[in-house]
């Protein structure tokens, strides 16, 4: 069976992309034929993040208008053959997306992939909408930032209402909390919410804490998903975050605050 | 600054503010669910009480309060309407 995971948050900025990016390359490393969709149409950027930008010939508005087939406009990750990309259109040609036609490509999708990861626009508009209508689980990404918890919360209202789950009444669709930018530090001294508050605040199960690091830039400079970096504790934090996806029990890691020895205090880190 | 400064100099203090950030998005978040649970007419209904009221009565927008509240399985509408005292600015010739 096929699942279509959403990757949503409501605000703009969060960590959807570098999420979804990680995500489906984690999915896709472990063996699942995956694949991952840009619906930020008009704002395309999931390209640039899995380093595919040169590779775009057709989009996800082409697919849909029917102008290109899905095999000529899924472009194969360059190091994982399980791992397709359907870029979002460059044009705002929004008035493309309705459900019907997306219904199509996502059938079309299940057919021959086991994971369908949609990487959503932020806001609560036409484009989110559409992101999550067809979804049978959700990763709702949030920062610990005030704005960012209230959107999600507004996220998963819609998805409790407007998704295709719900207006059928089937079994809602299944939501998990990914905390991203977290930082021990500053939640321990009661600056920033913790992970306890957020988890309280929006009463979903977590699944994934990436703690804040210079990883996330460097990969996204390079259009490498930071999953593949191995080093960094924010791939690490999202390979354990794919490992409980997929029903392993990893317990969270990077959640301590470092023990600074004396001599790092002194002559500091 | 001297170097007895540099060794008297206190730790920057660090303002425990997540607990009030917790706090507001407890209040807000509980003010929303209500409103996305409530009926859709809600706000349409509200407008159209205001309109009558306001045809006989001279209030203010602010005066007039309604409030949908839920108590198990019992749905209660509130209308509070704060009448002027004066009876005669009050009435709508």
């Amino acid at each position: 069976m096929s699942k279509v995971i959403v990757v949503t948050s409501g605000k703009g900025g969060v960590g959807k992309t570098t999420t979804s990016a990680s995500f489906a390359a984690g999915l896709a490393g472990r063996g699942h034929r995956t694949v991952v969709i840009d619906f930020d149409i008009g704002l395309r950027n999931l390209d640039l993040v899995m380093g595919c930008e040169r590779r775009v010939v057709y989009d996800f508005v082409n697919v849909i208008n029917e102008e290109a087939t899905l095999k000529q406009a899924l472009i194969r990750d360059k190091t994982d053959s399980n791992l397709h990309i359907l870029p979002a259109s460059q044009t705002r040609d929004k008035d493309a997306f309705t459900r019907e036609k997306v219904g199509k490509v996502i059938r079309e999708l299940r057919d021959n992939f086991d994971y369908i990861v949609c990487d959503s626009p932020a806001g609560i508009e036409k484009g989110a909408l559409m992101a999550l209508f067809y979804a049978d689980e959700a990763l709702v990404v949030t920062n610990p930032e005030i704005s960012s918890v209230r959107d999600s919360d507004r996220i998963l209202g819609m998805l409790a209402a407007k998704s295709l789950r719900a207006i059928k009444d089937y079994e809602p669709i299944k939501e998990h909390l990914v905390v991203t930018r977290y930082c021990p530090t500053r939640a321990e001294t009661g600056e920033m919410l913790s992970l306890d508050d957020i988890q309280e605040l929006l009463g979903i199960e977590l699944i994934g804490v990436i703690p804040e690091s210079e990883a996330v830039l460097n990969a996204s400079n390079a259009g490498i998903p930071v999953i593949r970096d191995e080093q960094s504790s924010s791939g690490q934090a999202y390979q354990d975050m794919v490992s409980r996806f997929l029903g392993e029990d990893v317990p969270m890691r990077f959640l301590e605050v470092e023990k600074k020895g004396f001599l790092k205090r002194i002559f500091g880190a | 600054m001297s170097i007895f400064d540099y060794f008297r100099r206190k730790p920057k203090p660090v303002k425990a503010t997540a607990a009030i950030a917790k706090e507001r998005l407890h209040i807000v978040m509980a003010h929303e669910h209500r409103v996305a649970n409530g009926p859709d007419y809600l706000p349409a209904l509200k407008r159209e009480l205001m309109d009558v009221i306001a045809k006989y009565v001279h209030v203010q927008k602010e005066d007039i309060k309604v409030n949908l509240e839920r108590h198990g399985d019992c749905e209660i509408l509130e209308l509070n309407i704060a009448l002027p005292e004066d009876k005669e600015t009050a009435a709508v010739s």
